[in-house]
């Protein structure tokens, strides 16, 4: 896959005219060091976590201070290149590759914690904190962060705020956004802003709903404050099999239903289970068609309470097994299952697409059924893992990118994915974001008025389109060819044309 | 939502014609909130034609509701499954809507803990100026698809869209609550909360005044039994302790009550959000401090640059609530970068400037 769609076509004379400009002129506000053109030193930014999609930067900047971030955004401005604003680069929808004819602005160096509040449970950090890092801090003092992206011991901050990132624990404690004070940072013109404020609110419109999510196109994000909130004193995990998986779907939104929030609410179907034990060995039940993972976390007594109800209307809804984790040890085994789920689908495929989409949780077992289906269609294998307490699923499409037309097919697998969501009454996107991976699938989620409204927001931040140009909102043309290519699904004329 | 449901169609006519005439409209549902913000200007567009819950699965935690219906109905149709508006959303007289709830984006005093409108709303239908029905979020919890256009709505005072329609997260009502009272000075009862607050406690709602906090505690039983031992004071009896909540999220209570003399002579009521531990406020006049000190209500005739100072001062913002001259603004200014991109965005959402012009800052 090559890289991000241009907005408009550039006239430059050549690629390497250019590149050489804007070398020159960014060593004038840049140590050299901090400035990687030569292809050798770019390539490990030529993707982000969704690797399938590749493309070469032009440049990669890896500024040190506030200063040079802002002199970089005002240069590029002026000199009308792309800035794709990178953190870890562990992105899952191809949020942070490249353009073409763009500069990979690295925030890697902004990896202080500046200040960590314990009398307001705040943590001021630069952007470029690892989200895990940010919890460590702050364990000594009983708090945390609570947004937990799986890949959280490697993500970054500011990415989870570009991403509106989620986790496992975000059915209680709420997502990215709703973790997250303030954010400051510069617009596209390099100059200084701040949205949110370390206040509840802020005057004005509530902007910071808006930068939350983003994807790196309305503003570079350098500093985030977030919230911290305190430990809770007990963690129990309920983990339970299920021998169907419509009862496994139903027990889900049974446990809601009866007013509990969990702390976590996850669920597995068999193939899933047979490959995460195999791999990290979590004494799950093997014989299951799915099992859940629900968790209560708080004081002793409320955690005592809580697993009693838990526990009572998952046996109602019909698990076939239940066992409670008796320690922190047994607890973190059930998890680590969980935890495991894409390296582990890696251990059993070549290569895996990770989906992520949103659906009703009363559809859960409608989705499942559908997606069984599409494993015979497109001919290829499917787990499941999802975040079912808040509806949220990851199918893993293992495929081998070897096989010929076996990422095509994939990826029609994938769009089918979401669109069903989409037919359900979800979303094609909970936590990935939409990068350029999901451009298709916003033509079916939003109306041409609808994206159009979204191209007009980006504008008012940003009217030369210059931050991370061509990501989320498809054009109306790329939405018309693909409303052709619909009719002919399966059978597209010329599969081997990138299509952006 | 049905694009040809006549209410709505009419709303799209009186836009088309709005927007040909350039005359301003001045969106309304229940009008219970016309003294909040910069006065009205323009003729009333009435949305209570769009009315009636369109959907409520309290399995799925989410409530979609058209702009306007009553905000008591909601809040009764949820209270008969259990659930209930985490926000507190204020009723400042009979009829409001939750097109107007959203709106106004205003939360009562579990926000602190339990977040704000913004936080709950998940979705949104509205119609811009151009009169083009859009749909941003939707029903689930986790989405990420396209920018949160459905939160920025909330709180944007009706100057972006007119809100058709809106998805809500609900949450289940606490299965106990229970109100604690204390004897302390301003300084002892906000070091004590921010100490508790890093304490997992099943905090819901704080509010001091006059030398008297009132802590709410919400949550499971046994933990808020718990909590209640460890904390102390004296208890409120339910039914008293209801009702304070209550009068405090709808502004009955005395500290709120500015009679026309007052009025006249020139005292205002302000709005302080400001750092939680932010250090005490200095103003002439009375207060009230809610959501762990990160709202601070005064009652004073300090002109509005001596209030926004001393919010400014602490990192924080001040907003007039009521008082008889506005002329120095009801909201406070923001930077000059920040009000570049609010000119952009009324631009992209409402470029003939008809929906609610002035209300939020003069110049949109």
């Amino acid at each position: 896959m090559s890289c991000t769609p241009a907005v408009a076509a550039p006239t430059y004379p050549s690629r390497e005219k250019r590149q050489a400009d804007l070398v020159a002129a960014l060593a004038e506000i840049l140590p050299f060091g901090s400035i990687l053109f030569r292809k050798e030193d770019t390539v490990p930014y030529e993707c982000d976590g969704l690797t399938a999609y590749r493309c070469s930067p032009m440049v990669v900047v890896l500024p040190e201070t506030e200063v040079q971030v802002a002199a970089t955004l005002e240069l590029c401005h002026r000199m009308g290149a792309p800035i794709i604003a990178r953190g870890a680069g562990t992105g899952l929808s191809g949020g942070a590759l490249p353009h073409q004819w763009g500069v990979i602005l690295s925030l890697a160096k902004f990896n202080k914690i500046l200040k960590i509040d314990t009398a307001g449970c705040v943590a001021i950090v630069q952007c470029g904190v690892r989200n895990a890092a940010i919890s460590e801090a702050a364990a000594p003092y009983g708090l945390y962060y609570a947004p937990d992206p799986s890949s959280q011991i490697a993500c970054t901050i500011g990415g989870n705020v570009a991403e509106n990132a989620g986790g496992i624990h975000c059915l209680k404690y709420g997502l990215t956004l709703h973790n997250v004070l303030r954010v400051r940072g510069f617009m596209v013109d390099g100059e200084p802003v701040e949205f949110g404020s370390q206040a509840l609110d802020a005057a004005g419109l509530d902007l910071i709903s808006v930068i939350v999510g983003s994807e790196g196109m309305l503003a570079v994000i350098s500093e985030v404050t977030v919230k911290l909130i305190p430990k809770p004193r007990l963690a129990r995990c309920i983990m339970a099999s299920f021998g169907d998986i419509e009862s496994a779907g139903a027990a889900v939104a049974s446990v809601i239903a009866r007013g509990i929030i969990p702390a976590g609410l996850e669920l597995m179907d068999r193939a899933m289970t047979a490959a995460v034990d195999a791999f990290v060995h979590a004494d799950y039940d093997l014989d299951a068609a799915a099992i859940l993972l629900c968790e209560s976390d708080g004081t002793p007594e409320e955690v005592a309470e809580e697993i009693a109800r838990m526990e009572a209307v998952l046996s109602e809804a019909g698990a076939s097994r239940i066992e409670v984790s008796r320690d922190e040890a047994q607890r973190l085994k059930f998890w680590s299952g969980r935890k495991n789920a894409f390296p582990a689908s890696g251990g059993i495929s070549p290569d895996y697409m990770c989906m992520d989409s949103t659906i009703p949780r009363k559809r859960l077992a409608q989705m499942l059924r559908a997606i069984e289906q599409m494993q015979g269609k497109y001919g290829l294998r499917c787990v499941n893992v999802f975040h079912a307490g808040d509806g949220n699923l990851h199918p893993l499409i293992l495929f081998d990118a070897q096989v010929p037309d076996e990422m095509r097919r994939c990826e029609l697998f994938g769009a089918d994915i979401l669109e069903t969501s989409v037919r359900l009454g979800g979303t094609i996107s909970g936590e990935h974001g939409v990068g350029v991976e999901k451009l298709n699938s916003m033509c079916v989620q939003f109306s041409p008025a609808e994206r159009a409204q979204f191209l007009a927001v980006k504008r008012a931040f940003d009217p030369l389109e210059l931050l991370n140009p061509g990501k989320v909102i498809p054009t109306l043309h790329r939405c018309a060819e693909y409303g052709k290519m619909h009719v002919h699904r399966g059978m597209l004329p010329f599969p081997d044309l990138p299509r952006f | 939502m049905d694009q040809h449901d006549p209410a709505l169609e009419r709303l799209i006519d009186r836009i088309h014609h709005a927007r040909s005439q350039r005359a301003p409209v001045d969106i309304r549902g229940g009008g219970t909130k016309a003294f909040y913000g910069e006065p009205p200007r323009g003729e009333p567009l009435d949305t209570s034609g769009l009315a009636g819950i369109s959907s409520y699965d309290p399995s799925e935690l989410v409530v979609t509701a058209r702009a306007g219906t009553a905000l008591a109905d909601l809040e009764t149709a949820l209270e008969e499954r259990g659930q209930c508006l985490p926000f507190e959303p204020p009723r400042f007289s009979s009829g409001g809507t939750v097109g107007g709830m959203v709106a106004a984006g205003l939360s009562g005093p579990a926000r602190a803990n339990l977040g704000a409108v913004r936080d709950h709303v998940l979705g949104v239908t509205l119609l811009n100026g151009r009169g083009e029905v859009l749909t941003f979020g939707g029903q689930v919890t986790k989405n990420v698809a396209g920018y949160d256009v459905s939160r920025l709505i909330a709180g944007s005072l009706g100057i972006l869209g007119v809100i058709c329609e809106v998805s809500l997260k609900v949450l289940p009502v606490s299965p106990a609550t229970r109100t604690l009272c204390f004897d302390w000075d301003e300084d002892r009862a906000l070091e004590q909360l921010h100490t508790w607050g890093s304490q997992p406690l099943p905090l819901s709602a704080s509010a001091w005044h006059e030398g008297e906090l009132h802590v709410r505690l919400a949550g499971a039983a046994a933990a808020v039994s718990a909590a209640c031992t460890q904390l102390g004071g004296t208890e409120l009896a339910a039914e008293a302790a209801t009702s304070q909540w209550l009068s405090l999220r709808d502004h009955t209570q005395q500290f709120f009550a500015l009679g026309e003399a007052q009025l006249a002579g020139g005292e205002r009521l302000w709005r302080l959000s400001v750092p939680a531990t932010a250090a005490r406020v200095k103003l002439p006049g009375r207060q009230l401090i809610e959501w762990h000190g990160a709202q601070r209500w005064w009652r004073t005739t300090a002109a509005a640059r001596e209030v926004r100072g001393a919010a400014a001062q602490v990192g924080g913002h001040a907003t007039m609530i009521r008082g008889v001259d506005k002329s120095d603004g009801v909201f406070t200014p923001v930077s000059d970068v920040l009000m570049r991109i609010h000119r952009g965005l009324k631009q992209a959402f409402d470029p003939a400037c008809i929906f609610n012009p002035g209300r939020l800052y003069a110049e949109l």
